[in-house]
């Protein structure tokens, strides 16, 4: 069960750099010391008082191994910190942060993420994750089985021209990182005037054989929302992590959106690995502000939206904690 | 755009071989006989490509069983500007194809003439073999539309086997422009000048060599550009006595990490002008350039470090920077 069942987690600042096409000024630990250090101060928090830190970035799209190291310098890791990494989006490490303070023995965490798609040849950075037996040797990439997904749609008629075209334009390409601040309880009170409750958060994975999916529908995107408490109440905001056209049409479907009532604002080139962390900040940002009561954040991972975490923020939290 | 940092071509490369494992490894040897199987689940479903569980239940997969050789168009997408990585030169479709007899698609090429026109969801399609066939997904060159098969390709069953593959190639290769970043640059620029630039922590003054983007410390962005010293003292040594190709002396040579004088983080790199043996901890010493002609956006600015003949800096000195 993943609702809040113990302590109330809120995300209570967020900060991003605007996503730039491509960035030769900055490297790992330039691009995450601005954002860690702004949205340290957005809260309010010294760094010296984080009780962990948790990042999202891949070495396959920067081509440097253990680049995730070099990007510590930008969370200030001396004397020595809790830290840990996850080789994906940083929504991943934001789900990984959650599980650690639901252990009751820190107050606070900072999650960040990184990419630069610029360096590379995207599609085939991406190819990497592909099935090494069946897929790889073809040379198959990611936005051919975009394509794939994209005709499966407009097959069962639920998709046309425009979504073909937006596969055809391609992947848009930037440069970027983002921060968020979370906070337990109390704490999160302090450090933000209305914080961003984590009312549910959950992510699922389907196979890896593509050919097994279909391609048509996300259960995965559905099972999650399921578990993260989507359902039953409509989100004033809703961000979705969408390369695609097409994608957006398979998400609002299995998340039971629907425009009128829920404002879904359009995907933007957010940087590979940074965006889906940058959804979660943004729908915070909202409740943050005061400008929605209830937001939902969506991450996808992986060809053809693989895998996909959903997380119910509120101006409430459930429980007292 | 902007060019504030240096920029390299960078080829990432890893030659791997993989296991392929019981299940995948008699599929590919089944294709390198020019036949296609499938792998039936508990529940009556027959996966193809075999996958070696169930990915509805988890449980292991049956034996396994013949299938196709035809099949259906489920999905596709046009690929109208064929790379040389690809499985056909001309213009082509990946399709996801069903089976007869699979109740899973398997991804691969269709060949249908370089014409998109020709392909759709719902076409029959056939396997077209290569001639050489070394137990990979690429024995099936690529499919193509049933009826042209039937009058191209004599549709038999290999009656003989050779058996699984054990290992398969499975190499990486990926192109990227690297970059090195606004402090880098700074420090390899200045390098080709015959200069030392570190930065300096705003906040605990330690100065960085190279500049980094922010003091592990402080993190604050250490980027107050310092000029250090081209001398200064071995805080550590290492005397290399194995010889390997890339060493850039006969062994025994010592490589040494040097504290610039006006630098808080020492720099690696080789001392010559001294036996091996009396390189110690402490001893002074001073960068020997390259010839001006010579000099370039690289530490290998310097070629090596000398003594200086200065007596011996105190332990006291160095403490702090081991
Ligand atoms: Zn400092």
């Amino acid at each position: 069960m993943s609702s809040v069942a113990g302590r109330a987690i809120a995300i209570v600042s967020f900060a991003e750099l605007p996503p730039a096409e491509r960035d030769t000024t900055r490297e790992e630990a330039e691009l995450v010391q601005p954002v860690v250090a702004e949205a340290l101060a957005r809260a309010g928090l010294d760094r010296k008082d984080v009780g962990f830190v948790c990042s999202g970035s891949c070495d396959y799209l920067i081509g440097r191994p253990f680049s995730f190291v070099a990007a510590l310098d930008g969370v200030a890791p001396w004397p020595p910190i809790r830290e840990s990494h996850v080789e994906m989006d940083g929504a991943w490490a934001l789900y990984e942060a959650w599980v650690r303070l639901r252990c009751g023995d820190i107050d606070t965490a900072v999650v960040y993420a990184y990419g630069k798609s610029s360096l590379g040849d995207l599609p085939r950075v991406l190819a990497q994750q592909l099935d090494p037996y069946y897929l790889a040797p073809l040379g198959v990439d990611a936005d051919a089985l975009a394509g794939l997904q994209a005709r499966a749609l407009v097959d069962a008629g639920r998709a046309g021209e425009r979504e073909l075209a937006s596969v055809r334009e391609g992947r848009r390409i930037s440069d970027g990182a983002a921060a968020i601040v979370l906070a337990v309880g109390d704490v999160a009170r302090r450090l933000a005037k209305r914080p961003a409750w984590i009312r549910g958060i959950d992510h699922r994975i389907e196979t890896h054989q593509l050919g097994a999916r279909d391609l048509t529908r996300s259960s995965s995107t559905r099972l999650a929302a399921e578990h993260a408490g989507a359902f039953g109440r409509n989100p004033d905001v809703a961000l979705l992590h969408a390369a695609f056209a097409h994608e957006e049409i398979i998400l609002k479907d299995a998340l039971g959106l629907d425009a009128a009532t829920t404002e879904i604002p359009p995907p933007r080139a957010d940087p590979m690995i940074v965006a889906g962390l940058t959804r979660l900040g943004r729908a915070a940002s909202r409740i943050l502000d005061g400008t929605a009561g209830r937001a939902l954040a969506h991450a996808t991972s992986g060809p053809c939206m693989q895998q996909n975490l959903v997380c119910v923020l509120d101006g409430a939290p459930e429980v007292a904690p | 755009m902007q060019h504030d940092g240096f920029e390299a071509p960078y080829r990432l490369e890893y030659t791997y071989r993989r296991s392929t494992g019981p299940v995948i490894g008699r599929f590919l040897g089944a294709l390198r006989d020019r036949r296609l199987e499938g792998v039936k689940t508990s529940a009556g479903r027959v996966l193809s490509p075999p996958g070696e569980y169930d990915p509805e239940t988890g449980e292991d997969v049956g034996a396994p069983i013949d299938v196709g050789p035809g099949g259906v168009v489920t999905t596709w997408t046009w690929i109208a500007e064929p790379k040389p990585l690809h499985p056909v030169a001309r213009p082509f479709a990946w399709a996801l194809v069903r089976l007869d007899g699979a109740d899973t698609a398997m991804l691969h090429a269709v060949d249908v003439g370089g014409d998109s026109g020709n392909i759709r969801t719902g076409l029959r399609v056939s396997p077209r073999w290569r001639a050489v066939r070394t137990g990979s997904i690429r024995d099936l060159e690529c499919f193509v539309p049933e009826d042209l098969s039937a009058r191209t390709e004599v549709r038999t069953l290999a009656t003989e086997s050779s058996g699984p593959v054990a290992m398969m190639p499975s190499s990486v290769q990926l192109d990227y422009t690297i970059t090195a970043g606004r402090h880098l640059s700074t420090y390899l620029r200045a390098l080709a000048t015959k200069r030392i630039v570190g930065g300096r922590c705003p906040s605990c003054t330690k100065v960085y060599l190279p500049p980094r983007g922010a003091c592990p410390t402080c993190g604050v962005p250490a980027d107050a550009e310092t000029e250090v010293a081209d001398r200064g003292t071995v805080t550590t040594f290492c005397i290399i006595r194995i010889p390997f190709d890339a060493a850039p002396f006969p062994p025994p040579y010592a490589s040494v990490a040097v504290l610039l004088d006006g630098a808080d983080m020492p720099i690696f790199h080789l001392v010559r002008g001294v036996e091996p043996e009396e390189v110690r901890m402490g001893m002074r010493v001073r960068a020997v350039w390259v010839p001006d002609a010579e000099l370039g956006p690289t530490l290998a600015s310097i070629r090596w470090f000398e003594p200086s003949g200065e007596p011996d800096a105190s332990y006291e000195s160095i403490e702090g920077h081991l």
